[in-house]
């Protein structure tokens, strides 16, 4: 490694010398790369964004008034003395891997990533690069993706039980990502799928965007349980158990998120049905994407950061833990964010 | 294991006890009758013998998984589970099974004695046919212990309901030790005759804490007043010449207790005791401290300077069996004159003791009783309404405990753990300090006593504030201060503080006090020579 680093770990988040900008950084700093529009990496404050094209539109709904600039996906941007690039991250619509280069040294930033295809967001591409930041929110063994079609599957059935059984359906998802990605998973012959506002809001700034989304409904308050039998309704997860909900009633609640993995967390959190479904890559998905870029690096951050990198290190990596103040939220942190998602 | 698995998910993802009950009747009237028998065994804590030690199937589980062994031992604690982590590392089924619950656990006695190897395929086998929730089941099969939400009261009332039976009844024939490798389910659940094993005890009536005061019961003369002792609850079963001793926790304790056996000379066959075991030094006014009988409990034999150490004699406060009768129905007045002729005649050697009961005649007179409990070494007063039948489990309205205010200090969190299972990505295990001057010293953990809201904004914090990482373990900035409650305080040269708590657990997030307002060492040290 050079003695002037092309990425390096400041309190202020991720910094680029060479560049002088900073990548999803949480406290206020003049120039901001951001990775996706989830409020723990895109937040408000700063002088100046710069995100991909389809990353916009959500992050100015959230910022309201920002300065900011939108960039294609593969685009080459020379910022200072480094050359700047965004690359699908597959996390959510929008998502990118940040990719700098400074006198050939190659690092790439992967921001909150998935491997496999949602058939919403831009497909993962890996990147060939010297260093490596992946996250590790779900960087342990115990975790293993099913299918989406047969995740849809299990999620349908239980929609068409509830259905018949004369119940709505409740599915606590993160208004920006999950939501859609269920809303887009759901079969619209078992019954109207009703979006809560925070939900909707998204849907139509990504739908203004062009990305085709089924028919949802605004759950607003003449909407209830008998105007709209058969529901499904998507909320976010403070919304479940609310008082909001009650005019759903009776319903059964379910949650979707990569945590309904572990029985226990499922047993706390999940209401009547947990739903293994995440927009983070699990533990096959994590080791592909950091071989396939090739790196000797890897910066790990966000999860289980100790027991994922002293794995690395035994299989050849030099791999080390990116300092705390790094880390992001968990299942249990704030509605909005997109961590747990 | 497929409807068994379906039975388990059922019950595993509702909250709504309607729904679990509801399964199990069903699961009940569907299946045979050895399934239906390894269900209730499994739900009720037992389990077949362990065919494969747990270290071998960690390392098989992590050998099939293809990481390292300290990997899977890392998410272990995460999971919070074995059988569990073994299921989620494994790749997925190649192919399905549909042998029966009983069947499986008929192949897996089958290897009990097989070699090593033999095992080995066997179990491999089993992962590769098996997938989700049967796998995981399997999985208990062997490490044991199907916890799963639902109580033996529900499982009862789910039985009653398949079989057409009473309820209670039932739940008295699922009492003692009976295992499904030497009973069947007509002996246990049908068979006329439900007094075959001469051990069964009957379920412990329990009772709920009493909120506010005394003055909430109506006529005081109704009710009975005696010492909440700070012992282990338990059953005296005199039949058949034999003795027997059974905790509330339906474990069979007799060899734990050998100075209970002079008990057949003192009271006669077919006599059955509820009370607590405590330790009681011959000639002094109050038992010992709960701590004296923890080495009595730990050990299945005693040995004899323990028993010096040591004695325990059981004090009885209700008789459930008299002169072979069941007089579980008899008003509790009437029980007790039984019991106290019964206690009458006893010398002052017998291992058992009458328990007091306490005169009172105006709630004042409970106050002052409680006041004065934990100087009698009591944890509080138990109410029981003098016509109260003994029920089978926990019941309202007859019976009341009314326990002492816990101790309690404010103290300063220093260290977060991750907790594990139900609370696997929440910080949960506190470490707490009381001040010292400048320096925090390290005093107790607790766990519990927060809402799930409290844990995940304390984790929140954690995250942005961990100074530290000891592997699992942070340290954290001194700042939030926390009331700890605790039942009592002892001296303890193994605790760098030089206590030792018991119960404790977080009373209060006591965000309204800086930091400076957490009590000291030299509190603590004057708490641990009043309560001490």
């Amino acid at each position: 490694m050079s003695s002037n680093p092309v990425l390096t770990f400041t309190p202020e988040g991720i910094y680029c010398p060479a560049g002088d900008f900073y990548i999803d950084p949480w406290r206020r700093v003049d120039r901001a790369m951001i990775t996706h529009g989830h409020s723990d990496h895109a937040r408000w404050g700063m002088g100046r964004y710069l995100a991909t094209h389809e990353a916009l539109p959500v992050m100015r709904h959230r910022l309201g008034d920002i300065e900011a600039e939108g960039i294609a996906y593969g685009e080459r941007r020379v910022i200072g003395g480094a050359i700047v690039s965004f690359h699908p991250a597959g996390h959510v619509p929008g998502s990118a891997q940040i990719r700098v280069e400074v006198g050939g040294e190659v690092w790439v930033a992967s921001g909150d990533y998935k491997i496999i295809d949602d058939g919403l967001s831009t497909p993962f591409e890996p990147v060939r690069c010297h260093h490596f930041i992946t996250e590790s929110t779900f960087g342990l063994p115990v975790f293993h993706w099913e299918p989406q079609q047969t995740v849809a599957a299990y999620l349908n059935d239980w929609w068409r039980g509830c259905a018949d059984a004369g119940k709505t359906a409740m599915l606590g998802a993160y208004s920006l990502g999950k939501a859609q990605r269920l809303i887009s998973m759901l079969d619209p012959e078992i019954g109207p799928v009703l979006c809560h506002a925070a939900v909707e809001n998204t849907n139509a700034v990504m739908r203004a965007q062009g990305i085709t989304l089924p028919e949802t409904i605004l759950a607003n308050k003449d909407v209830t349980a008998k105007t709209h039998p058969r529901a499904m309704v998507i909320a976010p997860p403070s919304a479940l158990g609310s008082a909001w909900s009650k005019r759903f009633g009776p319903l059964e609640s379910g949650f979707a998120s990569g945590w309904m993995a572990m029985r226990g967390v499922r047993r706390r959190r999940a209401g009547d049905r947990g739903f293994i479904i995440s927009d983070h890559a699990d533990w096959d998905g994590l080791l592909w994407a950091i071989k396939q870029t090739e790196a000797e690096n890897i910066y790990v951050t966000h999860g289980y950061t100790d027991i994922f990198t002293r794995y690395l290190n035994e299989q050849g990596w030099n791999a080390q833990v990116v300092p705390t103040q790094f880390e992001g939220e968990s299942l249990d942190a704030s509605d909005d964010s997109g961590e747990a998602a | 294991m497929k409807a068994f698995a379906a039975l388990f998910t059922a019950i595993d993802q509702s909250t709504k006890t309607t729904i679990k009950v509801n399964a199990l009747a069903e699961y009940f009237k569907a299946a045979d009758d050895i399934d239906k028998l390894w269900t209730i065994a499994l739900f009720s804590g037992r389990r077949p013998k362990r065919a494969v030690s747990t270290t071998r199937l960690r390392e098989w589980g992590a050998e099939v998984a293809g990481i390292p062994l300290w990997l899977f031992e890392d998410c272990y604690p995460i999971v919070g589970d074995l059988a569990e982590t073994i299921a989620l590392v494994l790749p997925p089924n190649q192919t399905t099974d549909n042998r029966p619950l009983s069947q499986w656990i008929n192949d897996l006695r089958a290897v009990y004695k097989a070699d090593e190897t033999a095992k080995k395929v066997f179990v491999l086998d089993a992962w590769a046919r098996l997938g989700g929730t049967e796998r995981f089941i399997f999985n208990k099969l062997i490490t044991g212990g199907m916890r799963v939400g639902v109580s033996q009261k529900l499982m009862t009332r789910a039985l009653a309901r398949a079989t057409d039976r009473d309820e209670a009844e039932l739940a008295h024939r699922l009492m003692g030790n009976w295992h499904p490798d030497d009973t069947t389910w007509h002996a246990l659940i049908e068979a006329q005759d439900a007094s075959a094993d001469a051990s069964r005890p009957y379920p412990f009536h329990l009772a709920y804490a009493l909120e506010g005061g005394p003055e909430a019961l109506e006529h005081p003369a109704d009710w009975r007043a005696e010492w909440k002792w700070d012992g282990i609850r338990g059953q005296l079963i005199l039949r058949g010449g034999e003795y027997f001793v059974w905790s509330r926790g339906e474990e069979l304790m007799t060899d734990r207790f050998p100075e209970l056996a002079r008990a057949v000379d003192y009271l006669p066959d077919g006599t059955v005791l509820d009370g607590e075991l405590l330790v009681w030094h011959p000639g002094t006014a109050h038992p010992a401290r709960f701590n004296t009988l923890q080495p009595r409990i730990g050990r299945k034999t005693v040995p004899k300077k323990l028993l010096k150490e040591a004695p325990v004699v059981l004090h009885a406060y209700d008789l459930l069996e008299w002169q072979g009768e069941d007089v579980r129905h008899l008003p509790f007045r009437e029980r007790r004159a039984q019991l106290e002729t019964a206690c009458a005649a006893m010398p002052e050697e017998a291992p058992v003791k009458l328990s007091p009961q306490l005169k009172f005649s105006t709630p004042a007179d409970l106050h002052a009783y409680r006041d004065g409990a934990r100087d009698a070494q009591a944890e509080g007063l138990m109410l029981k309404r003098a016509d109260s039948p003994y029920l089978a489990g926990r019941k309202k309205g007859d019976w009341w405990k009314w326990k002492l205010a816990p101790l309690t200090i404010d103290a300063v969190m220093i260290y977060a753990q991750s907790g594990s299972g139900r609370r696997a990505n929440l910080f949960t295990d506190f470490t707490f300090a009381v001040r010292d001057g400048e320096a925090l010293v390290p005093f107790t953990k607790a766990y519990s006593g927060l809402t799930d809201k409290e844990f995940r904004e304390i984790t929140a914090w954690v995250r942005k504030n961990t100074l530290q990482r000891f592997g699992p373990v942070r340290q954290v900035t001194p700042h939030h201060v926390f009331e700890i409650a605790f039942e009592g305080i002892q001296a303890s040269p193994r605790h760098k503080s030089g206590v030792a708590l018991r119960f404790p657990r977080m009373l209060r997030w006591r965000q309204d006090k800086p930091l400076a307002e957490a009590n000291t060492l030299d509190d603590l040290n004057e708490m641990l020579r009043l309560y001490g």
